[in-house]
């Protein structure tokens, strides 16, 4: 409860606009130059900052004079402004901006719904890591005619629903009739439905197939600051950190696995096992991170129904 | 050595953050990202 208070507090944080949806505008001020850490759509009318997803592609476009027109090295200083927000946010937390910033995460919180549950199949994990190295570092960088940022127009439904619908929706109910819509919106559109109806199914479908920035904070689990610890003397493997988890995995298993969300729903372990910790500090150098290692019987037992 | 990781790559990229707020020109790249976000969201 006390992580939806943050989730819910974020996400007002980073809409601080809320009147620009029923007005069809954009906010376009100053406080837009701020590369957000969360996908939150540069184009939402209730956004005060820009989505580093969206930014970096437009930054790494812009090196080679796409979009701006600017000098190549004002770009990639900017395109370095944008990776360091992604990066620093990595470095510190993981993917802890995922489990307690990202607006987009806590939505398909909202509309998950474990009574019809599906289990994601493993090999789609590897998806989102296409993603980011296809459509957002090299798709910019090679392609060459980078139009647009390619994942924000071709995939992303977190843009769709904080931005293009409200657009939509007032350009239509107030008869200003500006948007054309075609194909684009049709299948941007399509695609946000069928996100969504898997975020039904599947606890944080799309973070876990399709994010290109979980993706990149995910590198960092093993080696960022704030970490998760288990202590393997008091771990019963009784499989409860998975049934509580949005991510389905067993942390005793891999307390750095890159899917891991950071929401630290497994520190209520019964036994006391799992604990978040710095890992620059003395109790988080004593105890490690304990990663990896075999599964016990015990394990395997959870594995195969333990958890439930 | 995963300690010294740790605080090396949150030095590097505070590094990196400093030398683009510092080095870029962030207002330019972000006016024409306004210009191109309808059709990046599928409308426009």
């Amino acid at each position: 409860m006390k992580r939806r208070i943050w989730q819910v507090a974020a996400a007002i944080a980073l809409n601080p606009f809320p009147l620009n949806l029923i007005r069809g505008r954009i906010y376009q001020g100053p406080l837009k130059h701020i590369c957000v850490p969360a996908l939150n759509c540069y184009s939402c009318p209730a956004a005060f900052g820009a989505c580093p997803v969206g930014s970096l592609q437009v930054t790494l476009a812009s090196v080679r004079g796409w979009f701006s027109g600017m000098a190549a090295w004002a770009a990639a200083a900017a395109s370095l402004y944008v990776a360091g927000v992604i990066l620093l946010a990595g470095a510190v937390g993981g993917r802890l901006a995922c489990g307690w910033v990202c607006p987009f995460g806590l939505l398909q919180e909202l509309i998950f719904r474990r009574r019809l549950s599906l289990r994601l199949p493993v090999t789609a994990r590897y998806l989102k890591y296409a993603m980011l190295a296809g459509l957002i570092i090299a798709a910019p960088l090679l392609l060459p005619y980078p139009s647009s940022p390619l994942f924000c127009k071709l995939v992303c439904p977190a843009g769709t629903i904080e931005a293009g619908a409200p657009l939509v929706a007032y350009d239509r109910l107030a008869r200003v009739g500006a948007f054309d819509l075609g194909w684009l919106f049709a299948w941007k559109a399509s695609l946000a439905v069928a996100i969504m109806a898997g975020a039904v199914l599947i606890s944080r479908f799309f973070c876990r197939v399709f994010c290109p920035l979980g993706a990149a904070w995910g590198l960092f689990n093993r080696i960022s600051l704030v970490a998760i610890d288990v202590d393997r003397s008091k771990c019963t493997r009784c499989g409860f950190c998975r049934g509580v988890c949005p991510v389905d995995i067993y942390i005793y298993e891999d307390s750095g696995s890159p899917e891991c969300v950071r929401c630290f729903n497994c520190t209520r372990c019964p036994e006391s096992a799992v604990r978040v910790v710095l890992r620059t500090s003395p109790a988080g150098r004593r105890d490690g991170v304990h990663e990896g290692g075999d599964i016990t019987k015990q394990g395997q037992h959870a594995k195969s129904g333990g958890a439930k | 050595m995963r300690r010294f990781l740790t605080v090396a790559a949150v030095a590097a990229a505070a590094a990196v953050l400093l030398a683009g707020l510092l080095l870029g020109d962030i207002g330019v790249v972000w006016q024409k990202a306004a210009l191109i976000c309808l059709e990046c969201i599928g409308i426009g």
